[in-house]
């Protein structure tokens, strides 16, 4: 009974992932369950493999091996086509911000949506741009080029647009990175903000520990590409393993 | 060391023939990127005109004062609007323009995909459910092909108008003298290997563009790289497509 109730809650399930590259193993025997509604921040070293392991769930890159299950469907089982329809679910906000630099701020909320021009019908396509702004704060930004914002404004953006096919799971690479702490808890709070207004469930990759405090429900530390430890912050900050307290210090 | 450098020849001559078979495995499945295709011949085509214009006028000059003496040696004044038009059409001004493009097109290809791939703007188009090869590579690659003739057949009546004009300095002939000498030399055989040949100027400079800018690495450091070898390897396929042009064109007896 309890086991099936976990099944139903896991929106992404992960188990055994390995993945290398040529000779570095960065992921070995990875698992991993997000639960709905749930955020989970991948704390770990630079070049640990964290984002690999997301990169891994959108598809972007194929594992070597093991199981990633998204919504109860194999990842890496699904055509070009279903891969696509599983990519409306879960948005992915990249450490870049990855905003098409020869496109307003407009076009870039617009491009996700190209494909569902005719469902959606243009009027109500404007109003979901709007909404996505008016939800980061920056509607007085539709025709600007991202050449044109902040830092700050440019992430705000890339999560509107991440925000704009109204995911059920979003991927965060690095989302404070480059930002001043101010910008940072900013983005963090906005963040847990969207996570409650939209009842979405999160994977974080962050070094950033404010986001971290703000953002987690359970914190997952990788560390030589396996789940090394898991728990709140409260917990792991607790902890006495020196793995785990070079993280908190 | 050489066979190092032979290694990775032939390892980049096989990454790019994989690229250009994705190429015409994408190109001709649904779904089709219409609008952006249409922007790219815009963008290239007008980028591109005013240099090749400029480019064509002052060879058909150059070309017709610098043939008029050896002519005027030999007698064949009169034959001058034939032979610069010949070798204007046959064979200089689709090697210039195709030489422009390479440098014009071929970097700016080169590095608005590279730019594209560091800053992961390609993963993000793949993650919004958008085909990156078929929205950026396919689009940009028939749009060369397609203009880059276009250009050619323009830079060739830009070109013919420098030579009227460059014939004009020494003598006066008139317009539809200089017109009707041209036509009596110039035939379809001539005009049609350079156009055909264009072609292949244009998807040779849109594929290693996209190919080079598809797979920078290492930043922006690599964006310039990628750049600057989309130019060098496109400048050189040019040229062993011009050669290749010239034999078929022989065996063919197009002559």
């Amino acid at each position: 009974m309890q086991k099936e109730e976990n099944k139903i809650q896991a929106v992404i399930q992960i188990n055994d992932l390995k993945k290398s590259f040529g000779t570095n193993e960065v992921l070995r025997n990875f698992n991993l369950q997000l639960n709905e509604g749930e955020n989970i921040v991948v704390l770990g070293k630079s070049g640990s493999g964290k984002s690999v392991l997301i990169k891994c769930i959108i598809g972007l890159i194929k594992p070597d091996s093991g199981s990633i299950k998204v919504f109860g469907e194999e990842v890496t089982d699904l055509s070009h086509d279903n891969l696509d329809k599983m990519r409306v679910k879960v948005g992915f906000l990249f450490q870049s911000n990855a905003l098409y630099d020869s496109m307003t701020v407009r076009e870039n909320l617009e491009f996700p949506l190209r494909r569902h021009w005719v469902q959606k019908g243009k009027e109500n396509v404007n109003d979901l741009i709007i909404e996505a702004l008016k939800n980061v704060g920056l509607a007085e930004t539709i025709d600007m080029m991202p050449s044109e914002l902040s830092g700050g404004m440019r992430k705000r953006i890339a999560l509107a647009r991440t925000l704009i096919l109204k995911p059920k799971i979003i991927l965060y690479d690095e989302p404070t990175s480059g930002l001043d702490p101010i910008t940072g808890k900013e983005i963090s709070r906005l963040m847990l903000d969207i996570q409650k207004k939209y009842n979405t469930s999160s994977i974080i990759i962050s070094h950033d520990m404010n986001c971290v405090k703000i953002t987690a429900n359970r914190i997952i530390l990788l560390i030589d590409g396996t789940c090394y430890a898991s728990g709140t912050y409260d917990e792991l900050k607790k902890s006495s393993d020196s793995k785990i307290k070079q993280f908190f210090d | 060391m050489k066979s190092t450098i032979l290694k990775d020849f032939l390892s980049e001559t096989g990454d790019l023939t994989r690229f250009t078979m994705s190429f015409f495995r994408e190109a001709f499945r649904p779904r089709y990127e219409f609008s952006e295709f249409l922007k790219q011949c815009y963008v290239i085509g007008n980028k591109t005109l005013p240099l090749v214009g400029i480019t064509g006028f002052i060879m058909g000059l150059v070309i017709t004062i610098q043939s008029h003496p050896s002519l005027k040696a030999f007698g064949a004044e009169s034959w001058l609007p034939s032979v610069v038009s010949v070798s204007l059409v046959r064979e200089i001004i689709p090697v210039i323009t195709a030489l422009i493009c390479a440098g014009k097109i071929g970097s700016s290809i080169g590095a608005e995909l590279g730019s594209m791939k560091v800053t992961e703007q390609i993963d993000a188009m793949e993650v919004s459910g958008t085909n990156p090869f078929k929205y950026l590579v396919v689009t940009r690659v028939f749009a060369a092909t397609l203009i880059l003739p276009i250009l050619v057949v323009l830079s060739d009546a830009i070109s013919l108008y420098g030579a009227y004009l460059g014939i004009n300095l020494k003598q006066v002939v008139s317009f539809d003298l200089f017109t009707n000498q041209i036509f009596e030399k110039l035939t379809f055989s001539d005009v049609l290997p350079s156009i055909i040949k264009s072609y292949f100027f244009g998807f040779c400079i849109g594929i290693i563009g996209c190919f080079k800018g598809f797979y920078t690495i290492n930043g922006t450091q690599g964006v310039g790289r990628s750049a600057n070898s989309a130019v060098v390897t496109a400048t050189f396929v040019v040229f062993i497509i011009d050669l290749m042009a010239a034999q078929i064109a022989d065996i063919f007896q197009i002559t």
